[in-house]
């Protein structure tokens, strides 16, 4: 086939934006690792949480969280007798450093919820990313290219959870990676390697022989918000209705 | 925490829209506002209207150039926003604003003008001297052909330009409406109403818009108002707010019956945060004041006097309300927390890239780009006889 400079004019512009679609979808190296065998997700045991802080310190150490924000974070609820429309909520500095002690008289329950992001299967902040720089990996990990993002905050909007933030000083969008960099090596995540009461365990919904599926069997398990159908799979054991 | 009130999630706290993503749809709503108000002239064929058609394009192009910079401005990589063309993610609302500004300033807006100024740059082409003589002979296009048959044929395709422009003007406000209505995580933003207010709303600033500045530009050339023209235009204004106000109070009428689990939240928000921004400034002095002067100027037999001033007040309220409007979506959106237990308060900077300056220079600057339009296209009758006689002349 000839090709006549009118041909090159017509295909140089469309390799350039086929090689730059290539590269912004180029994942990381994982020698040994293969994409389509896993489905990443986490289980959260909320009778297990006591509420130390250790999954936060450990993933702004981890991830180098820049202060004021929160990759992951933990919120104490306490709901008095039956007004579960009106708990009361704190998470004082993301419950980094633990919890101010409860008076034994209290009324009511109390409990902690450890939150994160739920890389949903059906992410909205995927759908609104005008760039396609949020995406979601094949293992189910929802990640921002950070060289392609351009900071516009439309994913931060779009997220019902708040997992999400401006990155004050890269000035694109931030969120939990699930550790990705680890998990993709065979590791667990901080937050799940820091916790000492095993309130949070990594699964992998592909791998039959994970805990996961025992656990789902025998327990009452719920998603955050599961009325927003993002696909939502950080997983919540007893987790109490007045949850927001 | 200073500023918050009950619980929000830690990374909510600070807003990630600021000020400027107000005046992105205040400005686009202007554009799209003013071109409506041309098509009434063009495609409705309401002559009365017809003193404010040029202006009302000039004005729309002015506002359409400054549109994009409140975006630019906040994107934290603007550098990159132009893999927006590049690599658009086909899911995204916000992904189509590049084609859709594009679609409307380069084959609706800048082609009606140009055609409806074909025979004018022409004429000036001939009759002035030095750099214009250039700048208005790169304007021709290489085309000074001014016979009736051309004039003809430019008034059949700038007709079926401005036909195209309706549908686009509503694409180009009801689009950026879509952007705010299709976030289901925000119970503020979250409602098929929206493009739809948003299009009214953008029409009833737009004509507000045009309507002041017909009468300042009349009393600086120091030429008496075309009183049918304003009284025409103001009865269009009225007629417009009035579904537009309908279609807001049936927004709310149906958030407070249906109730839903975010409804106590956004009602204390707006008995606290939101009150003077909301009641009184958009809803009381933006929205009612204007439209009971405007009926009050129907119903009644004023003399032009006093519908003049009535008409500059309701004008100026109206665009203050639109804007409030607009501060409430973006800003009112952004205030209270997702779990519906805690509101944030917003601070705006007034230094910085996103700050109060910034905004107030956004919003001043399309007024000095029509001015330098309007001095380079005269949109006055006036001027347009000269400009025959000019080319009469050559």
């Amino acid at each position: 086939m000839n090709i006549t400079r009118r041909h090159m004019l017509i295909l140089l512009p469309a390799a350039a934006m086929a090689w730059e679609s290539v590269l912004a979808g180029t994942p990381e190296d994982a020698p040994n690792y293969t994409m389509s065998e896993h489905w990443w997700s986490m289980l959260i045991d909320i009778p297990r949480c006591i509420g130390c802080g250790n999954c936060v310190r450990a993933c702004q150490a981890e991830n180098d969280v820049p202060d004021g924000f929160f990759r992951t974070w933990i919120e104490r609820y306490h709901v008095d007798d039956w007004n579960m429309a009106n708990p009361q909520v704190i998470s004082p500095d993301g419950g980094k450093e633990g919890f101010p002690s409860v008076a034994e008289d209290d009324k009511g329950k109390y409990f902690f919820v450890p939150k994160l992001c739920n890389h949903c299967a059906d992410s909205p902040c995927t759908q609104v990313c005008p760039v396609g720089a949020t995406f979601i990996t094949p293992d189910g990990v929802v990640l921002v290219d950070q060289k392609y993002c351009m900071g516009c905050a439309y994913c931060v909007q779009a997220c019902p959870y708040g997992c999400r933030y401006i990155h004050p000083q890269k000035r694109v969008a931030d969120k939990c990676t699930l550790c990705y960099h680890r998990i993709t090596k065979g590791l667990t995540t901080a937050c799940c390697e820091a916790c000492p009461t095993g309130a949070r365990q990594l699964a992998d919904l592909k791998n039959p022989n994970d805990p996961i599926h025992a656990f789902l069997k025998t327990h009452s398990v719920q998603v955050l918000k599961p009325q927003m159908a993002t696909g939502a799979k950080v997983f919540y054991n007893d987790l109490d209705g007045s949850v927001r | 925490m200073p500023g918050v009130d009950g619980f929000m999630y830690p990374n909510e706290i600070s807003l990630y829209w600021s000020v400027l993503i107000v005046l992105y749809p205040y400005i686009t709503g202007l554009v799209a506002g003013a071109f409506i108000l041309a098509s009434l002239v063009r495609v409705f064929r309401v002559e009365a209207v017809g003193p404010t058609y040029r202006l009302a394009l000039l004005t729309a192009l002015a506002f359409l150039l400054v549109a994009p910079l409140p975006l630019q401005l906040h994107l934290g990589h603007p550098e990159r926003s132009f893999e927006m063309y590049l690599t658009p993610h086909r899911t995204s609302a916000m992904a189509m604003f590049g084609f859709v500004y594009l679609w409307y300033l380069m084959a609706v807006l800048t082609v009606e003008i140009w055609l409806d100024y074909r025979a004018d740059i022409v004429a000036l082409s001939q009759s002035t001297r030095g750099w214009r003589r250039l700048f208005y002979r790169i304007l021709t296009l290489g085309s000074s052909n001014v016979s009736e048959r051309a004039l003809h044929i430019d008034e059949r395709v700038g007709w079926f330009i401005t036909l195209i422009g309706i549908p686009s003007a509503f694409l180009l406000h009801g689009y950026v409406g879509f952007i705010f209505g299709s976030i289901k995580a925000n119970p503020w933003w979250s409602s098929p109403l929206m493009p739809v207010v948003f299009i009214f709303s953008a029409m009833v600033s737009g004509i507000a818009a045009v309507m002041l500045l017909y009468m300042a530009a009349s009393r600086l050339r120091r030429q008496p108002i075309d009183m049918r023209c304003v009284d025409t235009t103001a009865q269009y204004l009225l007629y417009t707010f009035i579904v537009d106000f309908s279609l807001e109070m049936l927004d709310l009428i149906h958030r407070i019956y249906e109730a839903d689990e975010s409804f106590r939240s956004l009602n204390f928000m707006v008995h606290t945060k939101l009150w003077f921004s909301q009641v009184i400034v958009q809803i009381c002095f933006g929205t009612l004041v204007p439209i009971l002067l405007l009926a009050f100027v129907q119903v009644t037999k004023l003399s032009t006097a006093v519908r003049k001033r009535l008409y500059v007040i309701s004008g100026s309220l109206t665009l203050i309300g639109i804007f409030a409007m607009r501060w409430n979506v973006v800003i009112g959106g952004q205030l209270f927390s997702k779990s519906f237990l805690g509101y944030t308060t917003y601070k705006m900077a007034l230094a910085t890239r996103e700050g109060l300056l910034v905004s107030i220079g956004l919003t001043i600057l399309p007024l000095f780009i029509l001015a330098v339009l309007v001095k380079l296209l005269p949109p006055w009758p006036k001027e347009q006889h000269v400009l025959q006689a000019a080319a009469g002349g050559d």
